[in-house]
């Protein structure tokens, strides 16, 4: 190694290292990737929040491409994102599945029918046992689903359109072509 | 007078103010208690990360409790408990992650590092030991 070469050395270290740390700034350390990415979403068997007599299961995501959507009343960010949620289910986009986190039913029905219900179905998952098997730590998820009933996308955080067409909308066109 | 000021600060300075965190019932098997407290102390909060679910009084965490509580009352070993644990929320729910798969690069690279540090300074002192020294005592 010649002198220069040696003094060079730092330098090509710091070069190697800028793209490196740039990527580190980008990433959101806070977010835990989801477990079920190309995997069966786990499974469930809840009641229904408007109907306790009805069931809701991963045998209705079965078929087609869904979304499954983590919301409660305590929350701040399902509040932001419902207006969202309440155009896609009126342009009827995809059908939108939700489990209700560990909610109270009377408050979850006043919400719905004080903001309108964009799901096709919400499930009761009073106790939260559901939401531990989903993987969720922090509501509002949606969980991106294919017809085979396997998670292909997690999303965290109120969605609106910005992160709806970057995220989902090219993951629909790739399934649903 | 000054007496009475000094015991009255002392007496509030040894106030600890105790919030309980785990309001579950304690198992009646002190073992099963004392497995269970070494347990939640292993596991992150996964809303609050840098906490672990024994620290924690999300109720995430407070889910969490009740779950490993059931498991273990299943008869669950630690061992399967991590696993059900792991298969939700991944390896960073565990404090202390495990020496396979994703995170043995996070075991092995300290003692890589070491490896090469040493043997960099190896390098370099060898290097400086062939070195002669001229009258000024400067190296050549």
């Amino acid at each position: 190694m010649t002198p220069k070469t040696r003094y060079m050395l730092p330098l090509y270290a710091v070069i190697i290292m800028i793209p490196i740390l740039y990527l580190g700034l980008q990433s959101d350390p806070s977010e835990l990737p989801s477990q079920y990415i190309g995997k069966p979403a786990p499974d469930f068997d809840l009641p229904m929040l408007k109907d306790p007599a009805k069931n809701v299961s991963t045998a209705d995501l079965q078929g087609k491409v869904s979304l499954v959507n983590i919301w409660a009343t305590w929350c701040g960010g399902c509040r932001a994102e419902h207006a969202f949620l309440m155009q896609l289910s009126r342009e009827k986009t995809i059908p939108i599945y939700a489990i209700n986190w560990r909610d109270n039913r009377p408050k979850a029905l006043s919400w719905l029918a004080e903001l309108g219900d964009p799901y096709v179905a919400s499930g009761f998952d009073e106790d939260g046992r559901v939401g531990i098997d989903w993987g969720v730590y922090g509501a509002p998820e949606t969980f991106l689903v294919n017809t085979e009933g396997h998670v292909v996308y997690r999303f965290t955080g109120p969605l609106n359109r910005a992160s709806w067409e970057e995220e989902f909308v090219p993951r629909i066109a790739e399934l649903t072509k | 007078m000054m007496q009475r000021i000094v015991i009255f600060f002392t007496f509030i300075f040894l106030t600890v103010t105790a919030f309980a965190i785990d309001t579950g019932k304690a198992f009646d098997d002190p073992a099963m208690q004392a497995r269970y407290e070494h347990l939640i102390a292993e596991i992150r909060c996964v809303t609050c990360q840098n906490q672990t679910i024994k620290d924690s009084n999300a109720f995430i965490a407070a889910d969490l409790r009740r779950e490993i509580r059931r498991l273990m009352e299943e008869g669950k070993d630690d061992d399967e408990i991590a696993d059900f644990l792991v298969t939700r929320y991944g390896d960073f729910v565990l404090y202390r992650p495990r020496f396979a798969g994703k995170t043995l690069a996070l075991w092995i690279a300290p003692f890589l590092l070491v490896l090469f540090g040493g043997f960099a300074i190896f390098r370099v002192i060898r290097h400086r030991m062939t070195l002669s020294v001229d009258e000024d005592g400067k190296a050549q």
